[in-house]
């Protein structure tokens, strides 16, 4: 009887809240149909007709400069109308529910959410309470939930590396940092095992490693020289600077000596290894700007490849 | 189940060629739709006097079914290698039937600039136009139930044949929710 949220009656994406339990096949559709879009940018129109007449509702309860604007960006290359809710200022600071936000918003005729939120599970709760009272023809996108997850930046990650390595199959893939607060290494991880990758390694200091993460079938690196080793994609996390308060850290400049990368550290990995950041990156923290700006960063590449996954996947649900 | 037999898909590209023979344009682009047409552009680019720009146009996005059956797996990149302002376009498809791919086509090119003249060349017309769109050159004509297809194949020697078959629709155990 409990089937996926995510999908419709017939097995189809029609909210993306995870990749957690995603199908390959549905993952690859969205890479797919990512490669595509790529090239939009390049013409003369930067748009295409098919979500003409929908009305996308950014629904951001927590600031985000980045993925509202990317968000944005494929919403409107793909010729929907957008429409940005500062929701610190509105009407939940009046006290008005979640759902009730979301049911005036379908009453102005949405037809895509693109939620994020800090409490986890909260776009799950909206897609729920839509399919609960069939409203199939309204979509939701998570753009980022508390510590669960950021299914599209998991998904630009796995575009970035397919572009790079052209094959999953045979990579060893580090994640480096703080695991622990990181709903980008949670999607990202799960994405890596469903398209089969044999070794996903994350690195980082205890404190910053949640408990029992091998569970998710990583291995647990706590030295980043030994963690590199034979790499092929590297992907630095942002260090939150509110971590340094906790005292899960000592200092910023501890920090970067233990698990800041370095040209010398990155030599350890292979000579073709990538270098990827989901942004915004702390320079002299997790990384140096000699290898943040050097040959084999891919992290600009990455908000590039955005876009086009972020029009994949709300032209693939806005038509199912 | 066809009302006649199927012609000869290289008969009908030879047919096609003599038509454009000396009324194309010598520097006309060809702009395929994918897949038959594209592979027919190829063809007509080295049969056809002249040296023709070639294109590959993917009308997914330009679709007007969009609503009804969502968007269709594995499009592919459109690419009009040329300055699409001022050409004259020949847009070159494998079957003309409802006219509803061409009009996509159509729209998708000036998203990429203002065309001087696009005409319009087919391997088959088979009637059945929902839109008023014609071809400007044919290669064959055919009469075909309205639950048929018409497909175009090309084998690994790179020779054309067509085939008739059902009608392939997406599988929804449920149709498409819509807004009441």
């Amino acid at each position: 009887m409990t089937r996926n949220p995510q999908l419709n009656r017939n097995g189809e994406l029609t909210h993306l809240l995870t990749l957690e339990g995603l199908p390959y096949e549905i993952v690859t559709q969205i890479l797919d149909t990512a490669e595509p879009f790529v090239s939009i940018a390049e013409r003369e129109v930067k748009k295409v007709p098919l979500l003409r007449g929908k009305a996308m509702f950014n629904l951001f309860f927590e600031n985000s400069t980045r993925t509202r604007t990317t968000f944005e960006i494929a919403a409107k290359r793909l010729s929907a109308d957008v429409i940005n809710l500062n929701i610190g200022v509105s009407s939940t600071s009046k006290g008005e529910t979640l759902l009730d936000t979301v049911d005036n918003l379908c009453a102005m005729n949405a037809d895509l959410f693109v939620v994020r939120h800090s409490q986890s599970g909260a776009p799950h709760l909206i897609a729920s309470h839509l399919n609960a009272t069939g409203r199939t023809h309204v979509h939701v996108v998570n753009a980022g939930d508390g510590r669960h997850a950021h299914p599209t930046q998991g998904l630009l990650d796995l575009y970035t590396i397919r572009h790079y390595k052209k094959e999953f199959r045979d990579l060893t893939v580090a994640i480096v940092g703080d695991i622990l607060h990181s709903r980008v290494a949670r999607s990202l991880i799960h994405g890596l095992t469903t398209m089969q990758v044999p070794r996903v390694r994350v690195i980082g200091p205890r404190t910053l490693l949640p408990t029992a993460v091998e569970a998710l079938g990583v291995e647990v690196v706590n030295d980043m020289r030994e963690g590199l080793r034979g790499c092929d994609v590297v992907v630095m996390l942002r260090l939150q600077n509110e971590r340094m308060k906790g005292a899960l850290l000592p200092s910023a400049g501890e920090y970067f000596k233990h698990y800041g990368l370095t040209a010398e550290k990155l030599a350890l990995a292979k000579p073709d290894a990538i270098v990827m950041h989901p942004g915004p990156m702390n320079r002299g923290v997790e990384i140096d700007s000699t290898v943040a700006d050097g040959a084999r960063s891919v992290i600009l590449p990455q908000v590039t490849f955005g876009i086009a996954v972020r029009m994949a996947v709300l032209s693939i649900v806005a038509g199912n | 189940m066809t009302t006649e037999a199927l012609p000869d898909a290289e008969a009908a590209l030879a047919a096609l060629v003599e038509r454009m023979r000396g009324a194309v344009a010598h520097d006309a682009a060809l702009v395929g739709i994918y897949s038959g047409g594209a592979w027919l552009a190829e063809r007509l680019a080295t049969l056809l006097p002249g040296a023709h720009p070639l294109g590959f146009i993917d009308v997914s996005y330009y679709r007007d079914d969009y609503e009804i059956s969502g968007l269709k797996p594995n499009a592919k990149r459109t690419s009009l290698p040329f300055d699409v302002a001022g050409a004259s376009i020949v847009l070159v498809d494998d079957v003309l039937f409802t006219g509803r791919s061409v009009r996509a086509a159509i729209n998708e090119l000036f998203d990429f600039g203002r065309p001087e003249r696009i005409e319009l060349a087919v391997l088959v017309d088979r009637g059945g136009r929902e839109l008023p769109i014609e071809a400007t050159y044919t290669g064959t004509r055919l009469a075909v139930a309205r639950d048929l297809s018409v497909v175009l194949s090309r084998d690994d020697a790179g020779t054309l044949s067509l085939a008739v078959e059902p009608t392939r629709r997406r599988e929804r155990a449920e149709p498409r929710a819509r807004r009441t």
